[in-house]
């Protein structure tokens, strides 16, 4: 039997569509190979002249069935196809699937694990909102931020280079620890980059921030307020451009974020301008948050050393001993073992809330993993911020929204 | 919990006039333009790769020349993408690493599917398979893009090997008073 849902009172409804669509009313595609749609999105829209009667987001184009995907590889296998879902923070994204399913087997990192994620989660926020600025900048065409955010990116993804061994597809953690530990100096040279990068990122918001041709594009462009904001499930800067202070690494802080200092940086309007600030104040605080903790780097081990029967013992001993040679095997034939349960947990990634929900029924493979992407559910407010802004507008929301459609689809 | 406001504040009459934004422009362009190239002239000029780098996976030998990947498999399984093939083979006749006793008599790695993850590399219980630096793969044909047993043989070349796992277990054996098979 279905169950009837009501929404509720103050919940935005969808825009009646245009009941007669008249030859003075203009159909057109945007997308899906549009360079303004990040991707390949496709919108539906349906015009009146100049000004946007009806959009309809069509996604899907990048769909891969990761989610069913899951269900056929151990819990680690799955980690490069994490990668694959918002690939502007690779980093981050591997972050929230391995605590995920730490938390269903309900195993706590040490602090050294947990500094690391927090270190490369922050690097992994700056760069994709370095990407994101820039391709903001260019769609309304300010073309020189582009190649300013771009040149800081490279100096990150040298980093990620140096800590991973891949500068996109980075697959770094494991359930219950991370492919490596963080290789010597490294931490110094994050120090280094966040020393220049501050004066750089200054300078590249000063060429947007006070640029009256950027506010003429972005101010009351695109406004969201509260109430749709949280009734159509915005998260990230998204939502906190719309003035609604919510950030999950302080509301329900995971992997030590309680220890750190930092600010939520929200708007006031909720328009294209108030969200682009809030991702350039949003990278200062990173670099804050970077800044402690590297300052305190905890030493001691990388990985859960206990769990036994989730983590592979290091190489060497499996080299030498017969018994870690075993537990080796088991480890990748069977997959790291996990008590049957159910766990939901959600990162604040760069783009929003990432979720990941995780059915085990036991042993080293999923039942049922679902992933909450922020993007998908950021796109879904745009039928109603769309209607009745210009046709040029809706390139300046595309770019204020900054989706990734390989997240958004999966 | 400290949530700050960003700050919007209205443009000066000097910022409407476009003036100030277009020479401060300038300057951050000019500064640019006789700063430091931050750009690589690539097929001339090569990227620095650092220590640890996921290039193409390849087949390593020990530095006495030995084979030592033992055709376990786990690799094979691992590989998210199913890039790898294995057949298994028997090292037989007595030449001095006939005690390892298997070895692969093929072994294919599809870099069309590849996906460069290192898993194999971090589940291989021999230090078998590295992914090393190679980075730029180009072909005519898809069976080209398929590394056989040799190229992956020829890519990898020889690494250091810290444990000589198979010459000790050799040296045991024959230093033990059970006869050995
Ligand atoms: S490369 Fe390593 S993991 Fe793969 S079959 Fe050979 S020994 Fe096993
Ligand atoms: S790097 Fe990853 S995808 Fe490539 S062969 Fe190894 S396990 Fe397979």
């Amino acid at each position: 039997m279905a169950t009837e849902y009501t929404f509720p009172e103050n919940a935005a409804k969808a825009p009646a569509a245009a009941p007669d669509f008249g030859p003075e009313r203009m159909s057109i595609s945007m997308g899906p190979s549009h360079p303004s749609t990040h991707g390949v999105l496709r919108l539906q829209l349906e015009l009146d002249g100049e000004v946007v009667t009806k959009a309809d987001p069509v996604v899907g184009y990048l769909h891969r069935g990761d989610e069913k995907i899951a269900e056929n590889m151990t819990y680690n296998q799955f980690v490069p196809y994490t990668d694959r879902l918002d690939y502007l923070a690779p980093l981050a994204n591997n972050v929230a699937y391995a605590i995920a399913v730490e938390r269903l087997a309900g195993l706590e990192m040490p602090p050294r694990c947990q500094a690391t994620r927090v270190v490369i989660s922050e690097l992994a926020r700056i760069s994709s909102h370095l990407m994101g600025l820039g391709a903001f900048g260019i769609d309304v065409g300010a073309w020189t931020v582009f190649l300013y955010t771009f040149t800081e990116r490279e100096k990150l993804y040298r980093l990620f280079e140096e800590l991973t061994g891949a500068r996109f597809t980075t697959s770094y953690t494991r359930i219950g620890g991370a492919a490596r530990d963080v290789p010597d100096g490294w931490l110094d040279r994050v120090g280094a980059f966040c020393d220049q990068f501050l004066p750089i990122l200054e300078e590249t918001l000063a060429l947007l921030t006070r640029n009256r041709i950027f506010i003429d594009r972005t101010a009351d462009i695109g406004v969201i307020n509260k109430e749709d904001a949280i009734a159509y499930g915005l998260t990230g800067p998204n939502l906190r451009g719309c003035g609604v202070p919510l950030d999950l690494r302080k509301d329900r802080p995971y992997s030590g974020y309680e220890q750190y200092e930092f600010d939520v940086p929200v708007g006031s309007k909720g328009d294209s301008f108030d969200r682009y600030l809030c991702r350039g104040e949003e990278m200062r605080q990173s670099v804050r948050i970077i800044r402690q903790a590297i300052k305190n780097f905890p030493g001691g081990a990388w990985y859960a050393e206990d769990a036994k029967r989730i983590f592979a013992p290091p190489k060497d001993k499996i080299l030498t001993s017969m018994e870690e040679l075993i537990q080796n095997f088991m480890l990748v034939t069977e997959g790291p073992q996990m008590p049957p349960g159910e766990v939901y947990f959600e990162a604040e990634n760069p783009k929003g809330a990432l979720g990941f929900f995780v059915v085990s029924k036991g042993g080293g493979v999923p039942w049922r993993l679902k992933i909450r992407s922020p993007s998908f559910c950021n796109l879904s407010i745009l039928p109603k911020v769309c209607v009745g802004a210009m046709l040029t507008d809706i390139v300046a929301i595309l770019g204020s929204f900054d989706f990734v459609m390989g997240e958004c689809d999966r | 919990m400290s949530v700050i406001q960003v700050q919007r504040k209205p443009l000066t009459f000097a910022e409407r006039t476009y003036l100030p934004q277009v020479f401060g422009g300038l300057m951050i362009t000019l500064r640019h333009f006789f700063g430091r190239r931050v750009t690589l002239e690539y097929p001339e000029q090569r990227p620095e790769i650092a220590p640890g780098y996921r290039g193409v996976p390849t087949l390593v030998k020990d530095p006495n020349g030995r084979e030592k990947c033992v055709s376990c498999q786990l690799c094979e399984f691992v590989c998210p993408p199913k890039a790898i093939r294995i057949t298994p083979g028997e090292i037989s006749g007595d030449g001095p690493s006939a005690h390892v006793e298997k070895a692969p008599r093929e072994f294919e790695i599809n870099m069309l599917r590849c996906i460069y993850c290192g898993l194999c590399q971090e589940v291989c219980p021999e230090e078998a398979i590295f992914l090393q630096n190679v980075y730029s793969v180009s072909g005519y044909s898809r069976d080209e893009l398929v590394n056989d047993k040799e190229k992956l043989y020829q890519l990898g070349g020889t690494l250091p090997d810290r444990h000589f796992k198979w010459d000790k277990k050799q040296a045991a054996a024959s230093a033990s008073p059970i006869a050995h098979p």
